[in-house]
């Protein structure tokens, strides 16, 4: 059964899929020109030592973005 | 817009121009081995320069095909999409849209993919199909690709696109023939790779099309990726020198745009999802990946580098080595730089004969350039230091463990370096700026580094605390103690009025912090130090001229108008126009605790902050000063104890020391540093306006301190 996170609330390790996003701002159009777009699959590899930013993994590369962004950004456990 | 016209020439134009000597512009993502690729093609045959009005470096260079035919080459900066977010990014678009009067549009353009990461790669590459011109696509880090089990098949993608693919290894030369054979081609194919816009969207596109040809003078293809372009890139970062839009194309722009936000579908966005769903097809058909993917060595460096624990350790450990590099790695060299030029002064005077001309060339101009080259051992130490960790991936890493800390002052993690390295000195800190790409956040911190106390304001407060502790049986500690305190003072200025100036003068939306953690990869020495010098060498050429020419000023200052031969130096420096604007000065400075002779060495400051020690020993009449450095302050302090103001108030009492620190640790007096801000603002407003702000902010402090303490009876 999925349910939809913030991918910000995501603990290490954990994949999930994008479900759905805010309409879009300048910066969420730069992700998702990153590749990160409904139906990607990331996972959350670590967050950065002082709680902030989070570092994900999406097509194979490595991302950073401050939680204050992928709060917006909803994902699907599944 | 003739302009526009010009450089857009029709295709049989470009055919013939092409069968010349075709002009390439070289396109990639940031981290997918453009630089390595862009040396090895040109060898050591590269002009750096800068786009006019924007500071972003312009790289062109000759690269020769198998024949022995020159091909010229421009290096674009790295972007991840047309949609520019960075200064850097519309560069990258304008050039390929021919918006730049001062770069013609490239014939042809050779894209650059990370083969390990093909997906997002092809973002751009697919963006740039779009323009309608002839591309070869270079699939570079074809090596790494295979130790991760992808298997791109390069023919497939070549008939699917209907381009040149190229396999390719910049690092080690591979696929750099095949590549130049493709270069010299007479003739290359343009794509034929179609893909669907979505279909509400299509009208939009047509329409600005058609203005975009109408009124702006583009080709049909161009035109149509332009307006794809349009439509997309909302963000709308513009960059001097680049042409804008025509405003009927303008106008047909914003109200689509005003129509699509009123609706729910997000359109910008649909078409990022319709060009990824193209290249996830052309990625099914070409890319194979052997099993599962493992840990790669990556991961395994990123465990340790971003751990809470070892992260923080190794994070010191590089800063450590880094700042203790700038600081004394660079002594013996700027030792020797600045004993050779006093001796060439030296024997400038002893073999002309003497006269202003002597003078102003031992004086003023070897002792400007002087001052300029003894920068270089800084400057290269610390490039060498960012160059390194810009290619080896761990500046990525530093960013990343210090974004909250810098979040909290409204800067972001790539603020970090450039303020520590301003601890040895401002101007290659400013200059490191250059790896922020948010305009507001690298404003932001080329305004408040200066404050971070440089290694030039040590003499000064060295000479301070001597002066101010009236003995030695003043425990050490104390003198420290104080010490630091000016650096904690200059550190917390720099953060608090980082803090103030995002709040205000550089408002906005913030910046996302959207990066690219990129594999750690070995870097190639050659790529590192080619890079470290051009960056030198603009500073030499653009910073330095303007440094030599304030020199020169600075020495006619205190020379004229000359006193009689008999005059003693004190005499003369009074008698000069330095000297009265010291006496002029004096009412301004005297609520700081400062007289007229303080005031000539705050002037004498502006050649660079340490000459206020050699400055101060001349008006008070000391002799053998050597910059304060190494020299023996004692008779200088001596000296300064027995100053006294005309009514025998002692001059220098601790309050006035503690006043002048202050004032040296705020106040804007380098005016190497305002040539550098200028250049790398490229208007003298934020120089000015730094000048203003600092100062006052000195002047202001001084004040509370010296009138608070005086109140208070100290």
């Amino acid at each position: 059964m999925a349910s939809s996170v913030p991918l910000s609330t995501l603990t290490k390790g954990t994949s999930a899929v994008v479900a759905s996003y805010p309409k879009s701002g300048g910066g969420f159009l730069r992700l998702r020109e990153m590749g990160v777009l409904p139906g990607t699959p990331v996972t959350l590899i670590r967050v950065a030592p002082m709680g902030d930013p989070i570092e994900i993994k999406v097509r194979g590369y490595h991302l950073t973005l401050r939680k204050s962004e992928a709060e917006h950004v909803l994902v699907e456990v599944s | 817009m003739s302009s526009l016209r010009s450089v857009e020439l029709p295709a049989a134009a470009r055919r013939a121009a092409g069968a010349r000597s075709p002009t390439y512009a070289l396109v990639g993502n940031p981290n997918c081995g453009k630089s390595t690729l862009f040396n090895a093609l040109t060898g050591l045959k590269q002009k750096v320069g800068n786009y006019p009005g924007v500071t972003v470096e312009k790289k062109v260079g000759t690269a020769y095909t198998q024949h022995g035919q020159p091909l010229t080459l421009i290096d674009l900066p790295g972007a991840y999409s047309l949609a520019a977010r960075s200064p850097d990014e519309a560069v990258t678009r304008d050039v390929l849209l021919g918006r730049r009067a001062d770069t013609a549009m490239p014939d042809r353009i050779l894209c650059i993919v990370d083969a390990t990461n093909l997906e997002r790669n092809l973002y751009l590459v697919h963006q740039i199909l779009d323009l309608g011109r002839p591309v070869i696509l270079v699939l570079n880090m074809m090596d790494l690709a295979a130790e991760q089990g992808i298997t791109i098949r390069a023919n497939r993608l070549e008939h699917a696109l209907g381009i040149p693919v190229i396999a390719c290894e910049a690092v080690n030369g591979k696929g750099i023939i095949e590549l130049k054979l493709a270069m010299s081609r007479p003739d290359l194919p343009l794509s034929r790779h179609a893909w669907e816009v979505p279909a509400a969207i299509a009208p939009a596109v047509a329409d600005l099309q058609a203005s975009l040809i109408a009124n702006d003078g583009k080709t049909p293809l161009s035109a149509r990726a332009e307006a794809l372009l349009l439509l997309t890139d909302n963000d709308e970062v513009r960059v001097t020198g680049s042409a804008q839009l025509h405003p009927r194309t303008a106008e047909i722009l914003h109200g689509w745009q005003r129509r699509w936000a009123g609706e729910s579908t997000d359109w910008s966005a649909a078409l990022v999802q319709s060009r990824y769903e193209a290249i996830a097809r052309l990625a099914a058909e070409v890319v194979h990946r052997a099993g599962q993917a493992t840990t790669t060595l990556t991961d395994r460096i990123d465990a340790i580098v971003t751990h809470p624990v070892w992260g923080w350790l190794t994070f010191g450990a590089v800063m450590a080595l880094l700042f203790y590099s700038i600081f004394t790695l660079a002594q013996p060299p700027m030792d020797w730089i600045e004993h050779g030029t006093e001796q060439l002064g030296d024997w400038l005077k002893q073999s002309l004969p003497p006269g202003d001309l002597t003078n102003l060339a031992s004086d003023g101009v070897v002792a400007g350039v002087g001052a300029v080259v003894g920068f270089m051992p800084q400057i290269l130490i610390l490039f060498f230091f960012i160059g390194l960790l810009e290619s080896t991936g761990y500046m990525a890493r530093a960013a990343f463990i210090m974004d909250r800390l810098m979040s909290r002052v409204g800067l972001n993690g790539k603020s970090f370096i450039p303020l520590l390295s301003s601890y040895a000195c401002a101007i290659p800190g400013i200059m490191a700026t250059r790896t922020i790409e948010d305009p507001k956040d690298r404003l932001a911190t080329i305004l408040v580094a200066p404050l971070m106390s440089c290694s030039a304001r040590l003499p000064v407060y060295l000479l301070m605390i001597a002066a101010m502790v009236p003995n030695d049986r003043v425990p050490l500690a104390f003198k420290v103690g104080l010490m630091l305190f000016m650096y904690f003072v200059g550190t917390a200025g720099a953060f608090v009025f980082a803090w103030l100036f995002k709040r205000t003068l550089l408002k906005g939306a913030p910046p996302l912090m959207i990066m690219e953690l990129p594999p750690y990869r070995l870097p190639r020495a050659k790529d590192v130090l080619l890079q470290m010098t051009e960056r030198a060498g603009i500073f030499l050429k653009k910073a330095g001229t303007i440094i030599l020419g304030i020199s020169i000023i600075l020495w006619a200052l205190s020379t004229y108008p000359k006193s009689p031969a008999s005059a003693t130096p004190v005499q003369q420096i009074e008698h000069s126009f330095a000297g009265r604007a010291g006496h002029i000065l004096e009412p301004v400075i005297k609520p700081l605790g400062f007289d007229w002779r303080v005031g000539i060495g705050l002037i004498s400051s502006f050649a660079a902050r340490e000459s206020f020690v050699s400055a101060t020993a001349v008006v008070f009449n000391v002799e053998n000063v050597d910059g304060g450095k190494k020299g023996d302050v004692t008779p200088l302090r001596r000296a300064m104890r027995d100053a006294r103001w005309p009514d025998g108030r002692a001059l220098f009492t601790p309050l006035v020391c503690l006043s002048l620190m202050l004032f040296y640790v705020f106040a804007m007096q380098c005016m190497s540093t305002v040539a550098v801000v200028k250049r790398e603002t490229n208007t003298w407003r934020w120089p000015l306006f730094q000048i203003f702000y600092m100062t006052g902010t000195a002047w202001v402090v001084s004040f509370i301190v010296y009138q608070a303490g005086t109140a208070l009876g100290f």
